[in-house]
């Protein structure tokens, strides 16, 4: 790794201690010294006044973007494979779906509240918009951009229309579902934080930053924080690592 | 007579609700074995006519028989050579050889013996696990030739699919393609612009005429194989073929 990566984070946190001993107050600017036993110790109940270890939050806010995703994906996929195949499908769902699109995740919150009252249904609910669009439109992008030629030639070789779909639609689009799926996930992960805000939840990292906040504690506050930004990147390398692996022949055709 | 080709006509109708033909009264036999190159500038719907054969599109009339046989979609006994991006960039070269076989049900052993068969007849015999990105146009060819080759079809259909290469590779692939042809004994109808390229490879030269395409002269070259490019009567058929092509570019 060349220096220059983590030379600005180095001088941020530098910055951060130099500030925080300067402005003397832990509730606009707690301490690094404050922060950090936080983060070393992810399952230690002790320093998240009383609302399960910082673990315990992030797997509780992992389960529920997972659920969301899932779902999202489910319908997604299908949905877009049908719509990249069917001028007439995508026609049909296009008008609704633009109209849909532009509409903020955190909007729909009101709504998932009248619907499903309180609770896990809601924040999944939440997490499924945030993901479900980007899923979507990189399908259909992904399945129409898939070369005319190479559906041409399953079918001279006496392909069915579900062998083509098997093999080629679908490894032909996959590399573009795949920037979809990661792009949603990004979504839905910031969602989740927020959609955590919702009344009567009691779990998960963005109920633990709000909470931190009732009580004061910012260096909570900003531990919760880095654990939120660690947890997007780890699975954002995930995405990206396996895009390297299976989908390199991308922008290769030839 | 394997391929009989009878009245083939087709038009296309535009959004403004005109109507163009690109075919017009095509009738065509072509032999077992016989190495058949259908010639024509550009919009004289010489790909056309191709992909109707292949069953990729269907003609206005006329029809088509193989051994006898009425053909209206794709048929397992011919396989089609596509000018560029006919190889699946996520398969390796010996995968994209076997797509045909897997399409069938073959079992996977059977496949690999296949396609390394094959593999082995175009040259490619190291380059089994490479992609499609990591091979040169030339081989990219090789390979859909092979792929072609892998299902046993009676009927080789080839659209320009030297059309994309440099001219060297070009000669080079005429050449193994011919080598190929008479190893495998199979029906070749090859489209193509260039004159030199027909002369050189076919047994039978169609000239179509510009759109609407109809066959304007059918031209029998009796040239024993090899051909020398730079021979006499080589370049007499060449002349003769290349004056047929431009009269009609002239009076268009």
């Amino acid at each position: 790794m060349r220096y220059q990566r983590v030379l600005l984070p180095i001088i941020l946190v530098v910055a951060w201690e130099i500030a925080a001993l300067a402005i003397n107050n832990p509730f606009i600017l707690p301490s690094l010294e404050t922060v950090v036993p936080i983060l070393i110790n992810p399952f230690s109940a002790s320093f998240t006044l009383g609302t399960g270890s910082l673990a315990e939050n992030a797997a509780t806010s992992i389960e529920r973007v997972g659920l969301g995703f899932l779902i999202a994906t489910a319908i997604a996929i299908p949905l877009g494979v049908l719509m990249g195949r069917s001028r007439a499908l995508n026609d049909f769902f296009d008008s609704l779906i633009e109209i849909l699109r532009p509409i903020p995740p955190l909007a729909w919150v009101p709504l998932a509240l009248a619907w499903f009252k309180i609770g896990l249904t809601s924040i999944v609910f939440i997490i499924f918009i945030g993901a479900f669009f980007p899923i979507l439109l990189n399908t259909i992008d992904g399945v129409k951009g898939v070369k005319k030629t190479w559906v041409e030639v399953a079918t001279t070789l006496g392909a069915s229309e579900r062998q083509i779909l098997l093999k080629v639609i679908l490894p032909g689009a996959a590399p573009t579902i795949w920037t979809g799926l990661r792009v949603g996930f990004g979504i839905a992960w910031m969602c989740v934080v927020a959609a955590e805000w919702l009344p009567g939840i009691s779990r998960g990292l963005g109920y633990l930053i709000l909470y931190a906040y009732n009580f004061g504690q910012t260096n909570l506050i900003i531990a919760g924080m880095v654990v939120i930004g660690l947890i997007g990147l780890a699975i954002d390398l995930v995405f990206k690592r396996v895009e390297k692996k299976w989908f390199s022949w991308r922008g290769l055709e030839r | 007579m394997a391929l009989v080709l009878d009245g083939i006509s087709k038009s296309f109708s535009l959004a403004d609700g005109s109507v163009v033909d690109a075919l017009s009264g095509i009738s065509l036999a072509v032999a077992d074995s016989e190495f058949v190159s259908v010639l024509g500038p550009s919009g004289c719907g010489k790909t056309t006519l191709l992909r109707i054969i292949a069953g990729l599109e269907s003609p206005t009339t006329g029809t088509i028989t193989l051994d006898g046989e009425r053909i209206t979609g794709p048929s397992p006994r011919m396989a089609m050579i596509f000018q560029e991006y006919s190889l699946y960039p996520w398969r390796t070269v010996i995968d994209n050889i076997e797509f045909g076989l897997e399409i069938r049900g073959m079992t996977r052993e059977e496949r690999k013996k296949r396609a390394i068969e094959y593999l082995d007849l175009v040259g490619l015999r190291d380059f089994a696990e490479r992609f499609p990105y990591e091979l040169s146009g030339g081989m990219r060819q090789r390979v859909a030739v092979a792929r072609a080759l892998a299902i046993d079809p009676a009927i080789l259909l080839m659209d320009e699919p030297f059309g994309a290469l440099d001219a060297q590779t070009r000669n080079k692939l005429q050449r193994e393609l011919l080598d190929i042809w008479e190893k495998t004994r199979k029906t070749i109808l090859f489209v193509t612009h260039s004159v030199d390229e027909a002369v050189y490879l076919s047994d039978r030269i169609v000239v179509l005429s510009p759109r609407p395409g109809r066959i304007k002269e059918i031209v029998p070259i009796g040239l024993p194989r090899p051909r020398e490019r730079t021979g006499v009567e080589f370049a007499r058929i060449r002349r003769y073929v290349l004056d047929h092509v431009e009269n009609m570019a002239a009076s268009r």
